[in-house]
């Protein structure tokens, strides 16, 4: 009984959390910037704005068009289901392995993509068509990383990913620092980010993400805002269970509970100034530069995979 | 759950990983300058690598080699690389056969061959670096595409100076490295290529008005 009440603690919390790390990372890029920060609640603002006004269809679509807010919601709060993110031993965590788990995230991005297309706006099929093209560079290079994690614990299971890693003896692994890089790119990517997209930009000739959601308003475009700051805290929360896995709290061990929540709260404090970092320094590549990025990522991800055969024998 | 050895390997085979990483990125390098910077890391992972080899093994001679290879490979050579592209002044963006990304995945393609030669080779060693020499066999060969895939003379020296690194790694890791005269040897021969390449490029360059290496495929009839 506690093993769900604490499923359900978990995946509430994610969610109700998302827009927090997404305002934190935007107050860290107008300190980094010289700007005078927003406060820290405003995603929660904008979505509530959001929530109070009438939505606005186009005649042009279909049914797809209205759905799509909600699948891409769901898949989001699926991935926050499965994801360890304060405790390994959640009864939903059998359901899916990392391999189900970047299949929900392709599932979002496909509807995103059908949705995007579905009004018929030049603007839609543009966004769409570069949200696919980033979309399977990204995921390889996500497999691999994942993968080389897979093969060091020897299960898909995250939950068992995280045991394995946080309870083993010290030690380097060449294979697991190659892999967290490529984990980087791939994020950075995935979650249109700054070196392949720009979050806070409307220009028609760069513009991915927000293209594709341009049509959408009100309480569509916040469910949507809502997963996209679900998903980047989702892939935070991966990249801890990979790389960071301490402070994670075992099997139903309530006690430990509000150390994993400050260990989780410190780690994302931390990621979301790094990327705010990440974001300042770094320039938007060119679209056609998406592509090398990416194979880099792929690159780094196979080799940490060969490495860590290489080096085990 | 350890599998990762002791300390001493642990460390080498980081370096390892470091130096395969950066005979991938002079791979994926455009500029001639940065392709400098990076064989001059290459020569210090090298020697660092070396060094920790020879402190964890207690071979006197290996304290020689590293040292050699701090003064030779991210000193003294690529003081010469600079000097030569600033005479020669070949600054510009390196010219490639196929596209980067390619040549990215015949590198992942070389690097799979190579490991899968090397393991069953390193089940048969007893060094703590056993395990490094499907790395080094991997930065030869990237070395080797590398010198294939660029079009200028300058970019080739390089690849041929990187691949001698690679050389120099699988010694150290399959047999504690060569006897030092040898590695003198071997050291002083690199230097007086260098040098010889170096008169080759102006040469090339006062025949041909280019360092493109094309231009000496075609037969001159006077």
């Amino acid at each position: 009984m506690s093993a769900v009440a604490l499923q359900l603690l978990q995946s509430l919390l994610v969610v109700l959390a998302a827009p927090l790390v997404l305002g934190w990372v935007n107050i860290c890029r107008a300190w980094l910037q010289n700007r005078s920060a927003p406060s820290v609640l405003l995603p929660y603002y904008t979505l509530a704005k959001l929530f109070h006004k009438d939505a606005v269809i186009a005649n042009t679509t279909s049914p797809l068009f209205r759905v799509t807010p909600y699948v891409l919601f769901g898949c989001m709060w699926l991935a926050a289901g499965i994801v360890p993110v304060l405790a390994t031993d959640l009864p939903f965590a059998p359901a899916a392995d990392i391999i189900a788990l970047v299949g929900a995230f392709a599932t979002a991005r496909v509807f995103g993509a059908l949705a995007a297309m579905d009004t018929g706006t030049s603007f839609g099929g543009l966004g769409a068509r570069r949200e696919m093209m980033i979309g399977f560079l990204a995921e390889p290079a996500m497999l691999m990383t994942l993968f080389t994690a897979a093969f060091i614990s020897g299960s898909t299971q995250l939950t068992t990913i995280v045991e394995t890693l946080a309870h083993r003896e010290f030690a380097i692994y060449p294979s697991l620092a190659f892999a967290a890089v490529a984990f980087l790119m791939a994020l950075l990517a995935e979650n249109a980010r700054i070196p392949v997209d720009n979050p806070a930009t409307h220009l028609e000739l760069t513009m991915v993400h927000e293209a594709m959601i341009l049509e959408y308003s009100a309480r569509h475009l916040a469910l949507i805002e809502w997963a996209v700051a679900t998903k980047l805290t989702v892939y935070m929360a991966i990249g801890f269970a990979l790389f960071l896995p301490w402070g994670i709290a075992p099997a139903a061990d309530w006690g430990a509970l509000p150390l994993a929540l400050g260990v989780f709260a410190a780690k994302a404090a931390l990621a979301g100034a790094g990327l705010a970092f990440l974001e300042t320094v770094l320039a938007k590549m060119r679209i056609f530069m998406v592509a090398e990025f990416l194979s880099t990522a792929f690159l780094l991800g196979v080799l940490g995979m060969l490495i860590h055969f290489l080096m085990r024998g | 759950m350890n599998t990762a050895g002791p300390l001493s390997s642990q460390l080498v085979n980081l370096l390892a990983a470091l130096l395969l990483l950066l005979a991938f990125s002079m791979l994926a390098q455009r500029r001639v300058l940065s392709l400098i910077r990076l064989f001059s890391w290459q020569g210090a992972a090298l020697a660092a690598s070396t060094l920790i080899v020879a402190y964890f093994t207690g071979q006197a001679q290996l304290y020689f080699s590293a040292a050699l290879t701090l003064v030779l490979k991210v000193i003294l050579i690529p003081w010469l690389l600079h000097r030569l592209i600033d005479r020669l002044d070949v600054r510009w963006d390196v010219e490639t056969l196929i596209n980067i990304p390619t040549t990215m995945l015949v590198g992942i393609g070389l690097c799979i061959f190579a490991f899968a030669l090397a393991t069953p080779i390193s089940e048969m060693a007893s060094t703590v670096t056993r395990s490094t020499l499907g790395i080094a066999l991997a930065s030869v060969l990237l070395s080797f595409l590398m010198m294939i895939v660029r079009r200028k003379a300058v970019p080739q020296v390089i690849g041929f100076l990187a691949m001698e690194n690679g050389l120099f790694f699988a010694a150290t890791s399959a047999t504690y490295g060569m006897p030092l005269v040898v590695e003198l040897g071997i050291a002083l021969d690199v230097l007086v290529g260098t040098f010889i390449f170096g008169i080759f490029f102006f040469h090339i360059r006062e025949q041909f008005d280019s360092l493109d290496i094309r231009h000496m495929e075609n037969l001159r009839e006077d």
